[in-house]
């Protein structure tokens, strides 16, 4: 399925993400590295770590779901992996970012305006590495 | 209680962000990594504002010397360039080109309510388990200073 390129929907996106960053910063001195909050919330001790976790996980489903009915900014929806691949792709997923230490938010756009060496290293690897594996399921493996 | 509203406001942008740029579709972000065909350029611009936003506010935070509510701010520590940090990056790249998923949209996603998102988040979630198994039993110095997110 071909999406349409949206640089301005984007942007907004962006600039979004950016400002929940710096707000995280400033208002309590956290990284807000996706990764990181999820990760930390199955440590599952009801201390000071879990709650300010908790507490953005639901601001992210509010957000989310705020946008979601605010009509034309609902996004269209198209899961293309099967369930076999969504599988392999969350274990990965998951492995990997704790691995890491970070992903997409907590390298990329946490990271990096920190100039981050390990943050650079990391968001240039993931994101080679998952060009790579998306040419080859497309492209190689045709599937 | 105004730290609770700040947290909880921070994550709603978040989820809001991830939403309008449509990060919370896989599809678009296989896209976006399919390089060789059907490529959708849309989560450079994604990045760029979030980058650009916060690098800017970042700096107006840190010249403050402390947050709002909290003592200090929680920075990584680590600055070598580690094994587990190549390795889970390669390892993490994989699984989103697999699934068009990376964390924060996993979360975000669950508003949709579609199976396929519970069962990749339930997915990472093992994921993550079994790294921190894997850690516990192969400790290294940088293991002991704070972990990025």
């Amino acid at each position: 399925m071909t999406t349409l390129f949206s640089p301005g929907l984007g942007l907004a996106g962006g600039v979004l993400i950016g400002l929940s960053a710096v707000l995280l910063m400033a208002a309590i001195g956290r990284i807000a590295g996706a990764s990181g909050i999820v990760g930390g919330l199955l440590t599952m001790r009801p201390d000071g770590e879990f709650a300010w976790r908790a507490i953005f996980v639901v601001g992210v489903l509010l957000g989310a779901g705020s946008v979601a009915m605010i009509p034309g900014l609902r996004p269209a929806l198209a899961y293309e992996a099967s369930t076999p691949v969504l599988i392999a792709g969350g274990l990965l997923v998951g492995f990997g970012t704790a691995l890491g230490s970070g992903c997409t938010s907590g390298h990329g756009i946490c990271g990096l305006p920190r100039l981050s060496l390990r943050s650079l290293v990391a968001t240039l690897l993931f994101m080679a590495s998952a060009i790579a594996t998306v040419a080859v399921v497309r492209h190689l493996i045709g599937a | 209680m105004r730290a609770f509203f700040l947290v909880l406001l921070a994550g709603a942008l978040f989820g809001a962000g991830l939403t309008v740029s449509g990060m919370v579709n896989p599809t678009r972000v296989q896209n976006f990594l399919d390089l060789f065909g059907t490529w959708d350029p849309t989560l450079i611009f994604v990045m760029a504002g979030g980058v650009a936003v916060t690098f800017v506010g970042y700096r107006l935070a840190f010249r403050r010397g402390a947050p709002l509510f909290a003592e200090r701010f929680s920075l990584p520590t680590v600055t070598a360039i580690d094994w587990p940090l190549m390795a889970g990056a390669v390892i993490f790249g994989i699984g989103w080109g697999l699934s068009g998923f990376c964390p924060g949209p996993a979360v975000a996603g669950l508003v949709f309510g579609a199976p396929k998102a519970y069962i990749f988040l339930a997915a990472m979630l093992a994921g993550i388990l079994a790294a921190r198994a894997l850690r516990r039993h192969t400790p290294t110095a940088a293991e002991l200073a704070a972990v990025e997110g």
